[in-house]
């Protein structure tokens, strides 16, 4: 049953990617009307094998690489889908639904492990540290991609090469606008996933903060972010800056998220959660 | 047969002296239209009169009879005698002519490629023809294949895209960097025709206030007041920076009107937020070192031609596609009409029989003695149905080959089979 939702999930979503993309070639809004409800059908599927498995598990059922990056995909959808609600921004599912996809297909090629779970994981502070965390990257993501999309607006409208693709894309003013929010919902997501992170690990370690790699480097990306927050809302940074630094960013999270995750880690790697080889 | 015609001059063989004269007087439509409904030899018939093209279509069984009326027709309204214009007439026939409405429907005949408004005049065209009823079966369908053809052009093709003027290229130019140009406001500096115009476009798309600026203070005021807006003076432009969004300039200044250091100066102050120069001026009004500025752009006069030359490129390009639309439909129009020319026979037929039937009751009447009405009208319906089911298969035939190659030799059996035309045994 939850393998048939996630295989179910899986082929919307790629799907909707297709369509996403076709969409983006020869604008037709029909199509692109189809692929977001179809994304919303694969997002609905999505979710409900996420919550068959955390009924079956008892925990947040991102144990390993292959839940985790399935997670981070379901995340990114998530956090689309509530931009979506607000801008209406139809370009965007075409960057937005093709990363999900692809996220989505590497952790179907990972070969499913039983996730052991210990009675230590049985926590309701590990479900929120994990919840919040990812639904921040989500965010961070759109962020990221926003950015990219105002990198490549700015310069063409700064050369004055004015091709399909400047046709293509939002108005710059636009995608700055929803760099900030999705930035500004990521934020505290990511300051609540840490906290109850560290609580978490005053329970089960009995330390809350032991300055593992993983520790570390999510506290200087932490720290980057804040800094760019800082600097949108304090100095007025905005546009071409602004969207350097949010890449910038997102690099040291994906970094965090899978280098520091396979290399680097001791207890916070998926290796010692339990799992394989892990994040 | 039935023949689709249309003749007439446009932008492209007539000069506007002599279109003006036709399309002078209103009324003109209304007056070619009734005549045209009067004329024997002209089954169906439109006219179009627009600022750039005076043409009629009509359908005939005699083109050049109909050509010689509607050529009269129109020196009749224009008051020129026909020699004089004669050589600034085109003509198109048959297929060439649905070929011919379903481009200048599209906007592919237009002067500038792609504008939209031609449609609207052709409906209009249109629906005063059916008004003063000298449309019929095959310019209705003939039309509404146009507004299809048009309809397709438009979504398929990017041919109505993009801007082909300065001053609309520069509206969508500040859509690309505004999310919405509600709420925003310029500066107007200096005054020129291009530049006013580019404004006018920009609050057309949704700019709430404007100042405008001028060295003399009295021609900002007189220009403020015309665009309902604030005027400022010359020297409160550098204070203006820190609050509006969009500036267009156009000054006879041989010196830079906005430099490179008072905009940078100004950036902080806005918080950034994004600036757009629109500098219409020759010599440039805007030190050119502004656009490397962050969130600030800089578009000149040229820049705005670059864009509004590679959009006439793009739409050149996008003609091919259309052309090709076109010819598909004109395909399709065609087979309709052709499936046309299977509906004489079935008539002719059904005439026929008809006929027979009639014959043959008034045979029959004396020696069936007096009938009650009732049986008269069994006696009715038995020889309606009897005519009707036997010619049936016949007719069903025909109305299914309409559209296939062989059809002309089935109608020409069926001719003979019913003996319809009297010479064809003749011919034997």
């Amino acid at each position: 049953m939850s393998l048939l939702l996630f295989k179910l999930a899986l082929f919307f979503v790629l799907l909707a990617a297709g369509g996403f993309i076709v969409y983006l070639v020869r604008q037709q809004k029909l199509v692109y009307r189809w692929s977001y409800r179809i994304l919303l059908a694969g997002f609905i599927c999505h979710t409900l094998f996420f919550a068959q498995q955390y009924y079956t598990l008892g925990v947040a059922p991102v144990l390993n690489m292959k839940s985790a990056l399935s997670f981070f995909s379901w995340s990114i959808i998530g956090a689309y889908l509530i931009l979506q609600l607000k801008f209406r921004l139809m370009v965007l599912g075409s960057f937005v639904a093709p990363f999900a996809a692809f996220l989505m297909l590497i952790s179907s090629t990972i070969p499913g492990v039983e996730m052991v779970v210990k009675p230590m994981y049985r926590s309701m502070w590990l479900t929120v540290h994990i919840g919040t965390i990812f639904i921040g990257n989500g965010m961070f993501a759109v962020t990221f991609m926003t950015a990219i999309m105002y990198l490549v607006q700015e310069h063409q409208i700064k050369r004055k090469k004015l091709g399909s693709i400047h046709n293509r894309l939002p108005s710059l003013q636009t995608l700055d606008l929803i760099n900030y929010y999705s930035l500004m919902y990521g934020f505290p997501l990511l300051t609540i996933g840490m906290i109850t992170g560290s609580i978490y690990a005053q329970y089960a370690l009995g330390s809350y903060w032991r300055w593992d790699p993983k520790e570390t480097w999510s506290l200087i990306t932490w720290l980057f972010y804040a800094t760019l927050i800082h600097e949108r809302v304090a100095v007025g940074w905005r546009g071409r800056r602004a969207s350097i630094m949010s890449i910038i960013c997102f690099l040291m999270l994906l970094f965090l998220f899978f280098g520091v995750s396979l290399w680097l880690s001791d207890y916070h790697s998926f290796r010692s959660l339990g799992g394989q080889a892990g994040i | 047969m039935i023949k689709i015609a249309s003749l007439g001059m446009s932008h492209e063989t007539a000069p506007v002296e002599l279109r003006e004269c036709l399309a002078k007087d209103p009324d003109n439509v209304s007056a070619a239209l009734a005549s045209m409904r009067d004329l024997e030899c002209i089954h169906e018939g439109l006219f179009l009169s627009t600022c750039n093209r005076v043409e009629a279509l009509y359908t005939s069984e005699d083109l050049d009879e109909a050509k010689k009326s509607i050529l009269s027709l129109m020196s009749r309204l224009s008051g020129i005698p026909e020699h004089r214009f004669l050589p600034n007439i085109f003509t198109f026939e048959g297929k060439e002519a649905v070929s011919h409405i379903f481009r200048v429907a599209s906007s592919l005949d237009s002067m500038v490629m792609g504008e939209p408004q031609i449609l609207g005049q052709i409906k209009d065209a249109y629906r005063q023809a059916t008004k003063a009823k000298v449309s019929g079966v095959v310019v209705n369908r003939m039309m509404h294949r146009a507004f299809h053809v048009a309809k397709r052009v438009r979504t398929e093709t990017g041919i109505s895209d993009a801007a082909v003027s300065v001053s609309y290229a520069a509206a969508e130019l500040a859509k690309k960097i505004f999310r919405d140009l509600d709420g925003k406001s310029i500066l107007l500096i200096g005054a020129g025709e291009m530049a006013e115009l580019a404004a006018t476009h920009l609050m057309g798309h949704g700019v709430s206030s404007i100042r405008v600026a001028n060295r003399t203070f009295q021609v900002a005021l007189e220009k403020a007041e015309s665009f309902n807006g604030t005027p400022v003076s010359f020297e409160e432009i550098g204070p203006q920076l820190l609050e509006v969004d969009i500036v267009v300039t156009s000054t006879a200044s041989t010196e830079p009107v906005i430099k490179y250091e008072q905009v940078k100066s100004s950036l902080r102050k806005r918080r950034n937020r994004p600036l757009f120069f629109i500098d219409i001026a020759v010599p440039r009004d805007v030190e050119p070192r502004v656009n490397e500025l962050e969130n600030v752009y800089v578009y000149d006069i040229d820049d705005l031609k670059g864009i509004v030359e590679d959009n006439l490129a793009h739409r050149k390009d996008e003609a091919v596609k259309a052309g090709r639309i076109v010819q598909e439909e004109v395909l399709k129009f065609e087979r309709w009409l052709k499936s046309l020319e299977v509906v004489p026979t079935i008539v002719s037929l059904r005439e026929k029989a008809e006929d027979i039937r009639q014959t043959e009751i008034k045979k029959s009447r004396n020696a069936l003695g007096s009938l009650t009405p009732s049986q008269v009208k069994a006696i009715e319906t038995l020889t309606v149905s009897l005519s009707e089911k036997i010619i049936n298969d016949p007719i069903l035939v025909l109305k299914k080959i309409a559209l296939r190659a062989t059809r002309d030799t089935y109608v020409d059996m069926a001719r003979r089979l019913f003996k319809l035309d009297q010479n064809n045994i003749d011919e034997k």
